[in-house]
């Protein structure tokens, strides 16, 4: 049992009323998105019964299909849950898929020696940022900004071209399945599924983790405390940097190429994942499980519109969009409440 | 009662920023199991003093001696360790947190780097029980009002070091009470006697006389960086605290107050009723004559400063009614009072008057500007013409429209917030504290621009620190005491300062 | 003595450094291509290196100046991409619709369509950052997100081609020898120097950037400012995403104006206009874009692989936002520049003597960049 998952007994004898204190509760935007997954879930099994979404297997492959994103939101809910953004994400990811794919394929390396040395460039980068965050007091948004543009410029200074990637090694972790009886994850997923466990037990059970919340919830509070503010800051972007780049392995391996322009953007959807699990996007209050659901959320928007058909693939960003307007002002109307 | 030694001493604090001496030669000391009242106006230090005591600030020159050890503080984090804990008026806590979690962040208890939730949420209600608080320590921070986050914040405060063995010997609380209510003030007290009985040494500042009374033991008066005296309270009476506090004695006053008043006074101008703002200021009814100048006396934080802005639109009352002329007006937005000639020139020059980078000529012209709108620009004829005419009338230095207004000195600054007031022509122009921090030159040449205003017919509400500059002014007197207008009275020969102080300390006017 | 004062009064100028790194980075092409500066006449056209690096950094320009004010008021705007895809996709596929694409009334119309949900798009994001408080980053980014996916549905996932030759005149068409986006950027910079220094908006826009509490107090009606930037932005980005479609003759939902909004973030701060708002510079961010442009076009005159463009980009923000933090100059420079911006802030008013070179917070803003 954690602090965060019992029911906060209301504190006597300054009790509101019902409606204000569920708009309070920092776990509405939470249950709201998981209702909104169960919502849409069960609409897509009437809709499109005969066509098998009722498999267990579609529903494994939200994790399959969306393991790399889900790392990557883990990443930004750190971040984001600390007040700050991470722009450079998805350039991170493309880096990291031309990275593995040129040592892999044109070095020959074997791929369990890139993969330590993908992860500590990823790492790497992201405390780079974060310490020029910190120490220059500079704007987190300009900063990862120009991290977006290092990241892939670098792609493209390794190849303008795509590489495939043959490596059997590659391709055999790339096709391992784990089978769970009524259908299969991934190493990916799987993967993801720990990244996930990991980052809530740090969040939740760590002092490190409870500074980021401290942080996010007013900075200059947790320096009073006496929070080590500024390690925690840059350890977030470092936490952000080795998740985006093991995101990139995991779509590498899901899409077993390296491509400059692979991943393009994807800050936006491990942004909007984030904020759809009800992170407060001025930080200090959210879940990453929420994050989880912000995710399979996004997913299902995908599989529903490849079961629909004729729908078209751009609806999902407009989907996306209009998820983003209404968490953003569901959260606003939850910090105007606040402050009344 | 033979005194024992105290737990804290400092001698000789010297504390300087570039062209001003906060602190000079300034000796404070706090004995164990006392609550222990700093005052003093705007300038005199106190809010230094906190900050060299508590590691904020680096010390200039002087000695700390905590429990008989020299100590010198580099950061907040390092006083804390030594055990002087500081809750200040904004509550410092994370208001996302849970209340056990706030008590203990940065300390948790943990087992192999895993945090014990349950031990910890177990010590946090222990420690709250102990000190009589009735407070869930599961629910999270914000759902609490103010007044408990503030008991919150001591709570943490007075446990942080306890693990160590040693616990907080020293507590300052700076202006905890200016945003509670009498219940809550209460609880509040009820806890300092709970830590005061366990031998914390309690340095309390608060604006609130009566709390004073009410609660501490002792008291150091500061006054311009130095210390004026440290007293019993049961040994000082209201008045000549307040007399330590402004600095004069009362006969000195009295040479200083002659009356020059013109009795050109016109019709109403501005008419308050029961107007009022729940913890700004207590409903009021004021009246306001055309060419009257209306003095404000108080203390800081009596709610001078609270009852203009509400006059201004500033803060939005929650009751009352305001009419200008003979028409109410909404006050909903500064908007609504500029539009019926009031001006107000706010005593923080730089967070709410001015805007730093913008030039002299563009901070002068800001008002009117913004009064036709962005659609009519002042043509630049007139306005250079109106901007030089204020930069020498008011004598503004450098006599540069171009010059940045962040640049300039202090006075030179309120010069030009007066100008951006004065060529929008108001009727009723409200000054809060606006010879504050600026040279004496400058400070008459003000005060000589108030009175030549009025007699021009125009209305003022004139707010200063020092009563003798409120008396030189004023046609009407105002007397403001924790956070009430306590007294109106007509300035005339039986008008001294020593009847207003009397009437500050009394809070009601025989 | 008047010289190094006027040196000083020079290189204190807030164009300075931008004009400099421009004016260095086009002598750097010199030795790549000698005649980088000639301007030779084909067919009646002018060509040259200086008229394509305006050429290109046209529609840069454009969002940049209308990102200049959302910046000067203290916000920020993100969806300008996303407005550049949908107004070229509405425009282009109305156009198509035409029986006859050559038609002015309805090349007209079609722009005035585009125009008008630029606008649209504008007001929403006024609309939640000052009406509904909501910051400006993440008000932005719900059209950043969701407007791409608009401008697809517009298109229908297509590339839409248009053929028509009033509208080609935008983005591609030539007058009076010189292109024809030439003259539509120096309308545009014309109009918005003139709407904000030769009306009060300009004053307004910065008090409200450079200190929001006092001018509320100031009687300011900030709201209706903000909305009005926002729109005025995405008009820009309208006219630039007219530009880009005509250019190409062609609408893109995709990739149209992609990251178009971090270049004009880029252009702004070049430009010396500060991200935390205040005092902006229509100017500054005129040269700021063509800084960039001119990088482009350098990266590839002196014959480094284009692809490292970005890389060099990245450089760029980062040493300017180095060189804007005063953190960085404290630490960096230390007590010797700490002195001389004291001095120089003595020389402007001797009311202030060089106190300020001890406290770093204290430290006069320098117009670096």
């Amino acid at each position: 049992m954690s602090a965060t998952t019992q029911t906060p007994t209301a504190p006597d004898s300054r009790t509101t009323s019902k409606a204000a204190q569920l708009l309070g509760d920092r776990r509405l935007p939470v249950l709201v998105t998981a209702t909104l997954f169960l919502a849409m879930y069960i609409a897509g099994l009437s809709r499109y019964q005969n066509y098998g979404f009722g498999e267990p297997q579609v529903f494994l492959n939200l994790f399959i299909d969306n393991g790399y994103l889900l790392v990557a939101a883990v990443g930004a809910t750190f971040v984001i849950m600390s007040g700050g953004i991470d722009l450079s994400v998805g350039s991170v990811i493309g880096f990291t898929t031309m990275f593995t794919a040129w040592l892999v394929e044109r070095q020959g390396l074997p791929i369990l020696v890139v993969i330590p040395m993908a992860l500590a460039v990823g790492a790497l980068g992201g405390f780079l940022m974060g310490y020029v965050i910190h120490n220059f007091e500079i704007q987190p948004f300009i900063v990862t900004l120009a991290g977006l543009f290092l990241f892939r410029g670098l792609c493209l200074v390794i190849s303008k071209e795509s590489i495939a990637i043959g490596d059997a090694s590659v391709s055999s972790m790339a096709q391992a399945q784990a089978s769970l009886g009524v259908g299969f994850l991934s190493v990916g997923a799987i993967v993801a599924l720990v990244v996930l466990a990991v980052a809530f037990y740090v969040l939740h059970y760590t002092p490190f983790g409870r500074r980021v919340y401290a942080i996010g919830g007013n900075e200059q509070s947790a320096l009073l405390m006496g929070l080590p503010q500024g390690g925690t800051k840059i350890a977030v972007y470092t936490v952000s940097g080795f998740c985006s780049a093991l995101a990139g392995l995991l779509f590498t391996l899901y899409i077993q190429s390296g491509d400059p322009l692979h991943a393009t953007g994807m800050e936006l959807d491990a942004i909007a994942a984030v904020v759809i699990g009800g992170t407060l996007l001025t930080g200090g209050s959210g879940y990453v499980l929420g994050t989880l659901f912000g995710v399979l959320v996004l997913g299902l928007i995908k599989s529903i519109i490849q079961f629909e058909g004729t729908l078209s693939s751009w609806w999902t960003k407009i989907a996306t969009g209009v998820l983003l307007c209404a968490f953003i002002l569901i959260q606003r109307a939850m910090t105007a409440r606040k402050k009344a | 009662m033979a005194e024992p030694l105290p737990v804290l001493e400092m001698t000789g604090i010297v504390k300087e920023f570039p062209g001003v001496r906060a602190l000079s030669g300034v000796d404070f000391r706090l004995f164990p199991g006392e609550i222990h009242a700093l005052m003093g106006e705007n300038g005199a230090g106190k809010s230094t003093l906190i900050k060299v005591l508590t590691g904020v600030y680096s010390l200039d020159g002087g000695t700390i001696t905590l429990d008989g050890k020299s100590v010198r503080f580099g950061s907040p984090l390092q006083a804390q360790q030594a055990g002087i804990s500081t809750v200040y008026q904004e509550v410092n806590l994370c208001p996302n947190l849970s209340v056990a979690e706030n008590i203990f962040i940065g300390r948790e208890p943990t087992r192999f780097g895993r945090i014990q939730w349950k031990r910890l949420r177990k010590e946090a209600a222990e420690l709250v029980d102990r000190l009589g608080l009735d407070i869930d320590v599961t629910a999270p921070l914000s759902s609490y009002p103010l007044a408990v986050q503030q008991l919150v914040a001591i709570v943490r405060s007075v446990s942080t070091g306890a693990g160590e063995g040693q616990g907080t010997k020293v507590l300052v609380l700076d202006e905890p009470t200016s945003s509670l209510d009498r219940d809550e003030v209460l609880e509040l007290f009820r806890l300092m006697r709970r830590l005061k009985d366990e031998g914390v040494a309690i340095l309390f500042v608060s604006h609130f006389l009566d709390q004073i009374y009410e609660i501490c033991d002792r008291m150091t008066v500061l006054r311009n960086g130095t210390l004026v005296g440290e007293h019993m309270v049961s040994e000082l009476d209201q008045v000549g605290l307040i007399q330590l506090m402004i600095g004069k004695a009362l006969d000195q006053l009295e040479e200083l107050h002659e009356h020059q008043l013109h009795a050109d006074v016109g019709e109403t101008l501005l008419k308050a009723d029961g107007l009022g703002r729940t913890g700004g200021i207590a409903p009021f009814d004021l009246e306001i004559k055309k060419g009257e100048v209306v003095g404000l006396a108080g203390l800081l934080g009596s709610g001078r400063t609270e009852l203009a802005r509400l006059l201004f639109g500033a803060d939005q009352p929650d009751s009352g009614k305001v009419s200008i002329g003979g028409k109410q007006v909404s006050m909903s937005a500064p908007n609504d009072a500029i539009g019926a000639g009031v001006a107000f020139c706010s005593e923080n020059r730089k967070t709410e008057g001015l805007v730093p980078d913008l030039t002299v000529r563009e901070n002068i012209i800001l008002a009117l500007q913004a009064a036709r709108g962005w659609t009519r620009p002042i043509p630049s004829a007139q306005r250079d013409e109106l901007v030089g005419k204020y930069i020498k009338a008011l004598d503004i230095r450098p006599a540069n429209p171009e010059a940045r207004v962040g640049q300039l000195s202090g006075g030179n600054q309120q010069k030009v917030l007066l100008a951006r007031w004065l060529i929008t022509q108001p009727k009723l122009l409200i000054l809060d504290e606006p010879t504050r921090g600026i040279d004496i030159g400058a400070k008459a040449e003000i005060q000589k621009l108030v009175v030549s205003l009025s007699e021009d017919g125009m209305s003022v509400l004139y707010i200063a620190a020092e009563l003798e500059e409120v008396l030189r002014l004023s046609h009407t007197i105002g007397v403001l005491r924790d956070r009430k207008l306590v007294a109106r009275l007509t300035n005339g020969p039986e008008i001294t300062s020593s009847k207003i102080l009397e009437t500050i300390a009394s809070g009601e006017h025989q | 003595m008047t010289t190094t004062s006027r040196w000083r009064a020079l290189t204190h100028h807030h164009l300075f450094w931008p004009v400099a790194v421009l004016v260095v980075l086009l002598l750097v092409n010199v030795p790549f291509t000698p005649d980088f500066f000639s301007i030779r006449m084909t067919d009646g056209h002018l060509y040259g290196s200086l008229v394509s690096i305006v050429l290109f950094g046209s529609p840069l320009i454009l969002v940049a100046v209308g990102m200049t004010l959302v910046i000067a008021t203290g916000g920020i705007d993100l969806s300008v991409g996303a407005v550049v895809a949908i107004t070229g996709a509405l425009t282009c596929s109305y156009i198509s619709d035409q029986a006859d694409q050559n038609a002015l009334s309805a090349v007209f119309l079609a722009m005035g369509v585009g125009l008008v949900a630029a606008v649209v798009c504008g007001l929403w994001n006024g609309f939640l950052v000052a009406r509904m408080g909501i910051q400006p980053i993440i008000a932005t980014l719900i059209i950043m997100v969701a407007g791409r996916g608009v401008a697809q549905l517009i298109t229908d996932g297509k590339i839409i081609t248009i053929n028509s030759e009033p509208y080609k005149l935008i983005g591609g068409g030539y007058w009076l020898t010189l292109p024809f986006s030439i003259f539509v950027v120096a309308a545009v910079v014309a109009v918005t120097v003139a709407l904000t220094r030769r009306t009060a908006l300009g004053l307004l826009v910065e008090s409200v950037g450079g200190n929001a509490e006092a001018s509320r107090l100031v009687g300011i009606r900030s709201l209706r400012i903000k909305i009005m930037v926002y729109v005025f932005c995405a008009l820009c980005a309208g006219i630039a995403g007219l530009m880009i479609s005509s250019n190409t003759s062609a609408a893109d939902g995709n990739n149209a104006g992609l990251w178009i909004e971090l270049d004009a973030i880029l252009a702004v701060v070049i430009g010396g206009t500060s991200l935390l708002g205040g005092r902006f510079s229509i100017g500054g961010t005129v040269i700021g874009a063509l800084v960039i442009q001119t990088l482009t076009t350098t990266i590839y005159t002196i014959g480094v692989p284009t692809q490292t463009n970005l890389v060099f980009k990245a450089a760029v923000v980062i040493i300017v936002c180095l060189l804007q933090s005063p953190k960085f100059r404290a630490k960096v420079f230390g007590a010797k520049f700490g002195s001389k911006s004291g001095a120089t802030g003595g020389g402007t008013s001797p009311a202030t003597p060089a106190k300020t070179a001890t406290t770093p917070e204290a430290a006069p803003k320098m117009e670096v960049s």
